[in-house]
């Protein structure tokens, strides 16, 4: 894989957008979304699962590097805890949120 | 003309733009449910992408037990703890989670360096240096996440049971640790610009990932239980950055976005929690808070009984809860529920819930106790609202807060200094409930205890309210 310097200035504008992007999407919060919202991002930053997919199989295209395999494997075990369990979590305390609001329509 | 498996890569800009209406929708209570779909719908279509794209190129996949395995054990794992967790301990899984986070970035770094380096694969002029420089970002940023993340769970737990004996997460940091703290930091940095030059030696990179988990426990070590919310706040946002700087080394734009997008919102959530607990982050991550020597509690108080407090409820008017720490550990919310509706019913009494933006062990704690004991949401007034009504209410029940409660925030001096509290005082009764008169995370004692419009209630938040309501059913 060789790497352009035109992909490489693509790569650094999507990482400086990006970052742009994320310091306008969160304004104002009120403290009860704190958690959630913390913890759903959180669930996203598991998006290194991508990464680890990848270097799971690259590891034994070359048959020798096992530990390099093994270092992946960890890297998506862990990945997938945070993804499943960052959403799950956050689903759940949304859940009581969405709750009380149904509670309060009625009346 | 033939599909090009290379317009697979589409996938990710979808994934990418659901990442970004997900992130927006979380931050909006009405929309907050959605966003986490959202999020969770852009990660599969991030996953099955990234499948797709790994069956199209070259063998295909050839490593499928390996990834059905992984990710069916994390998958496991994750449910697990996701169900299995009680309300009171998510910040501490939100940090653990975390620190897994950042583990699995610097995890796929450290694999790219071995794989690369032990195949004598290794990339040249350009690419050796973007690759070796993101390797080493990211094993900097992720292996400090993970570490920090640990000691922010052990703070957030108060401690643990090592062979039968409690031990408390010790909180230490002289001075003279920022200036190692500095060192560290600029140690790594150097050991990183040298495996560029040296780019087959592995054991710079094994001290570049053994100072980096030195460099988190640094960090967190110091800081107080109670700026620990705003450090897992920070680490979020770490481990965000650590997946972006994976991102370069594979060259994989959805790893960049979404990682860019976590470690920038995340660090404004920072901001915006810092502002509410009326902290810079700056002296949240340098100048120790609540590490000093605890006061010594040497007053004392004589407890009241929930008799005479149900007395003191008859006929009340107007009554404020507020909830600490101590409601969480002890579950005590629904018991609450229980004593708001006791009132309402008895003597049609109006009782609010005073939640201070940092109580319990993370921000919004609180609402998602009261909301798990299906308080209505607008029945929860927020710290200058609660400030406004102290005054013509007839009695406040500060259940297991602390810090938050302390009068000593509003002299200007002491590690609470500055830090916008309930002012509890103003009610013409005051009835807490505590285990005892100990001091709180910022180890001040408290005023409010020793006034005598105060009755403190000595025992666990739960039983105590269990007993407050059978005495008010017994009135």
């Amino acid at each position: 894989m060789t790497l352009t310097i035109p992909a490489l200035i693509a790569a650094i504008t999507l990482f400086v957008m990006a970052i742009f992007l994320g310091f306008e999407l969160i304004t104002k919060v009120p403290p009860t979304l704190h958690t959630p919202l913390m913890s759903g991002s959180n669930a996203i930053s598991g998006i290194s699962i991508v990464g680890a997919l990848f270097l799971s199989n690259v590891a034994f295209t070359g048959g020798s590097t096992a530990l390099s395999g093994w270092l992946a494997f960890a890297a998506l075990v862990l990945a997938t805890v945070n993804v499943v369990g960052g959403f799950a979590v956050t689903g759940r305390m949304m859940g009581m949120i969405a709750g009380r609001k149904r509670d309060k329509d009625p009346s | 003309m033939s599909f090009d498996p290379a317009l697979l890569d589409l996938g990710y800009v979808v994934s990418a733009v659901l990442f970004i209406v997900g992130l927006k929708n979380l931050g909006h209570p009405r929309t907050a449910p959605r966003g986490n779909r959202i999020g969770a719908l852009a990660m599969l279509i991030a996953v099955l992408t990234t499948l797709a794209v790994m069956q199209s190129r070259g063998d295909g996949i050839i490593g499928w037990p390996l990834i059905l395995g992984g990710m069916g054990l994390g998958t496991a794992i994750g449910l697990l703890m996701a169900y299995r967790v009680k309300m009171t301990q998510v910040p501490e899984m939100v940090a653990l989670l975390n620190g897994f986070g950042g583990a699995a970035s610097a995890l796929v770094a450290l694999s790219e360096v071995v794989g690369r380096v032990q195949r004598n694969d290794l990339p040249e002029g350009l690419a050796l240096w973007v690759a070796w420089l993101a390797i080493g970002l990211s094993a900097l940023v992720g292996w400090a996440t993970l570490t920090g993340s640990l000691v922010a769970m052990f703070k957030l737990m108060g401690g643990i049971t090592l062979f039968g004996r409690w031990i408390r997460t010790p909180t230490w940091g002289p001075a003279w640790l920022n200036i190692v703290k500095v060192v560290v930091a600029v140690a790594i940095v150097g050991l990183i610009v040298t495996s560029v030059v040296q780019p087959g030696n592995l054991w710079i990179v094994a001290a570049i990932v053994a100072l980096s988990c030195l460099l988190g426990v640094l960090v967190v070590l110091p800081i107080g239980g109670a700026d620990m919310p705003v450090v897992v706040s920070l680490l979020n946002a770490m481990s965000g950055i650590a997946a972006a700087f994976t991102g370069f080394i594979l060259n994989n734009s959805v790893l960049i976005v979404a990682g860019s997008l976590v470690g920038a919102s995340g660090l404004i959530l920072t901001f915006i929690m810092c502002k509410a607990m009326n902290r810079r982050l700056v002296d949240v991550l340098f100048s120790s808070f609540g590490g000093g020597p605890a006061d010594t509690v040497t007053r004392t108080k004589v407890g009241s009984d929930p008799d005479e407090v149900a007395m003191l409820l008859d006929g009340a008017q107007k009554v404020i809860v507020v909830p600490g720490y101590g409601m969480a550990v002890s579950q005590a919310q629904h018991a609450v529920r229980e004593f708001a509706e006791l009132l309402r019913d008895t003597y049609g009494t109006e009782v609010l819930y005073a939640i201070h933006p940092v109580a319990g062990r993370m921000p919004g704690h609180m609402n998602v106790l009261l909301a798990e004991a299906q308080v209505p949401y607008e029945l929860q007034i927020e710290l200058d609202e609660a400030n406004n009504q102290f005054a013509t209410c007839d009695l406040v029940l500060v259940l297991g807060a602390n810090d938050t409660v302390n009068p000593a925030a509003r002299s200007g001096e002491g590690p609470l200094a500055g830090m916008p509290i309930l002012n509890v005082d103003q009610a013409p009764v005051v009835v807490v409930i505590k285990r005892s008169l100990s001091v709180g995370y910022a180890g001040v004692d408290n005023d409010l205890f020793y006034m005598n419009k105060t009755m403190m209630l000595f025992g666990d938040g739960k039983k105590m309210m269990g007993e407050l309501n059978a005495a008010i059913k017994d009135a």
